[in-house]
């Protein structure tokens, strides 16, 4: 059974020149697998992950046949058991932990408290398991950034801090919303890497979003392209390449390469049919 | 002036460049004994990891470093203090990141290229603002718009018009395009390309994007913790070979075919 499915999700906002849909109609599975969606701003690759967690900000409205997590629709919970749902079984990192981490609270509180959230335990077992999940992000030296202020650590360290939150309660998925984009080219792919790696020890599903079309390649299985609010192609990632949607080439193609060099970068030409037509798959 | 027969003249020449703020126990060096040469007409790349000193160069140039000490030569004449003359204006402008952050929230593009032109002493300045938004690809009809009413891509697009506003000769591009989508990167990049051509300009870009640099530049210098560990054809960077530990490191953190 898949961990996730989605079907003909639609995210929309009433706004004064009317009702505008920033999601229109995405409809995928997700298993104990790795799935990018890549997309622009403004695709809705964001807003489609917040819908799964109804995060959606008001005024927007989240409608869908249904958004099942291991066959039940979290559409039909009430807010508090949404709420046992967000961070237990479903859990976010965002961009930057220097916005998502509370400034005035010690990462290692902030951890503790992210597991006694989900677990009757005493304060000293949920300092152990801080301490632990700190050293299975690769943290050198937890002890000492359990006391530090968010301010305190570097940008990386940061981020790994709040993976290793939201892994603290043992999640079934986890949402990745642009996770190193914040972050330094060096520690991009080093964050990425240990994040890889929990997620495959703890046979989580992984849904990775990202404008980042070459990071997303490497570290997932699957990817959705997105493009005006909805899915234009689904390809496996070894073969992004090939790629068929004209969206997906264009974007690929107006990337610069170290292995070619070409005197001026193909510009994208975007089709306004593109935001209707029917999607391909690679 | 010195001018060697069929040499050219390096529009930018920087020796010995030492840059660092506070002072006692609390001194960080964020450049160290720095040197490089751009000759007229080329696009020079640095590239580095954050904090590694590259934008710092670029403040230290335009005078936005407090300390400096060494040598850094305009077009020949050098550079002293922090005080930057009309001239040297008039040579050098600079493009930043973050179009939205550095664009007034509430001037219209009217506003603030005719405030820049009146700057420079451009006398005729409703011509020069029609070819200025021509030159960077933005419509007349974008003219009396405030920034929130334009997107990344143009936001930058009227960036450049401001920077080109006093015809400078050398642009220093601080990471222009890592705030936009690789689609309007393109453009932004093509038309940075167009402009070096069509003006002869001298660019020195700061980037921590390497087929970026690769792109757009023929040299480029590697740098780690204030200091420039590699300086090389952007062709030795293509084929892979750089020499420096770096510089290796660096590549090989890109992921970019």
């Amino acid at each position: 059974m898949s961990l996730i499915e989605v079907d003909d999700l639609r995210v929309k906002f009433m706004t004064r020149k009317g009702i505008r849909e920033a999601v229109r109609g995405v409809s995928f599975s997700l298993g104990r697998e790795r799935l990018g969606i890549v997309g622009e701003s403004g695709s809705g690759k964001s807003m489609t992950a917040r819908a799964i967690m109804r995060l959606v900000p008001r005024p927007g409205i989240i409608k869908a046949n249904h958004i099942r997590l291991e066959g039940v629709d979290l559409l039909d919970l009430p807010e508090r058991e949404m709420r046992a749902v967000r961070g237990r079984r479903i859990s976010m990192v965002m961009q930057d932990a220097k916005f998502s981490l509370n400034p005035v609270i010690t990462v290692g509180d902030q951890i503790i408290e992210a597991f006694l959230q989900h677990n009757r335990s005493t304060r000293a077992q949920a300092r152990q398991r801080a301490l632990e999940m700190l050293d299975a992000v690769l943290i050198r030296d937890p002890v000492r950034v359990m006391r530090a202020y968010p301010h305190e650590v570097s940008g990386g360290m940061g981020q790994l801090v709040m993976i290793a939150m939201m892994l603290i309660a043992g999640p079934k998925l986890l949402i990745a919303d642009e996770p190193t984009s914040a972050l330094d080219v060096s520690v991009q792919r080093q964050v990425m890497g240990i994040m890889d790696d929990l997620v495959r020890d703890r046979g989580m599903g992984l849904l990775l979003i990202s404008h980042d079309i070459n990071l997303v390649a490497e570290f997932c299985d699957r990817i959705l392209i997105m493009y005006a609010g909805r899915i234009v192609e689904v390809c496996e990632a070894g073969r992004l390449f090939g790629a068929r949607h004209p969206y997906t080439r264009g974007l690929l193609n107006s990337l610069p390469r170290l292995d070619q060099r070409r005197s001026r970068l193909s510009v994208l030409n975007r089709d306004p049919a593109w935001a209707d037509a029917p999607g391909v798959r690679g | 002036m010195r001018r060697e027969s069929g040499v050219r003249l390096p529009a930018l020449e920087i020796r010995g460049l030492n840059v660092w703020f506070g002072s006692g126990p609390d001194r960080v060096d964020a450049v160290r004994d720095a040197g490089l040469s751009v000759v007229t007409g080329m696009s020079f790349g640095l590239v580095g990891e954050s904090g590694s000193g590259k934008s710092t160069i670029l403040k230290a140039i335009t005078g936005l470093a407090p300390n400096w000490s060494g040598e850094m030569k305009i077009g020949g004449v050098a550079l002293s203090g922090i005080k930057r003359d009309r001239n040297f204006f008039r040579m050098v402008q600079m493009v930043f990141q973050d179009p939205y952050a550095s664009l007034h929230p509430r001037h219209t593009m009217d506003r603030m290229l005719s405030e820049t032109l009146h700057l420079h002493g451009v006398s005729d300045i409703e011509f020069r603002i029609a070819s200025l938004l021509d030159d960077v690809g933005l419509a007349r009809r974008f003219r009396f718009r405030y920034p929130h009413q334009l997107s990344g891509g143009q936001r930058q697009r009227a960036a450049i018009a401001r920077a080109l506003a006093g015809k400078p000769r050398i642009l220093l591009l601080d990471e222009p395009t890592s705030a936009l989508d690789v689609s309007v990167q393109a453009e932004i990049l093509n038309l940075l390309t167009d402009l070096r051509r069509e003006y002869g300009l001298t660019y020195l870009m700061v980037s921590h994007d390497l087929p970026v640099i690769a792109h757009m530049c023929e040299r480029l210098a590697v740098m780690s913790q204030g200091e420039i560990v590699e300086i090389m054809d952007t062709d030795t960077l293509r084929s892979g070979r750089p020499s420096h530990p770096h510089s290796v490191e660096l590549l090989s953190a890109s992921s970019a075919p």
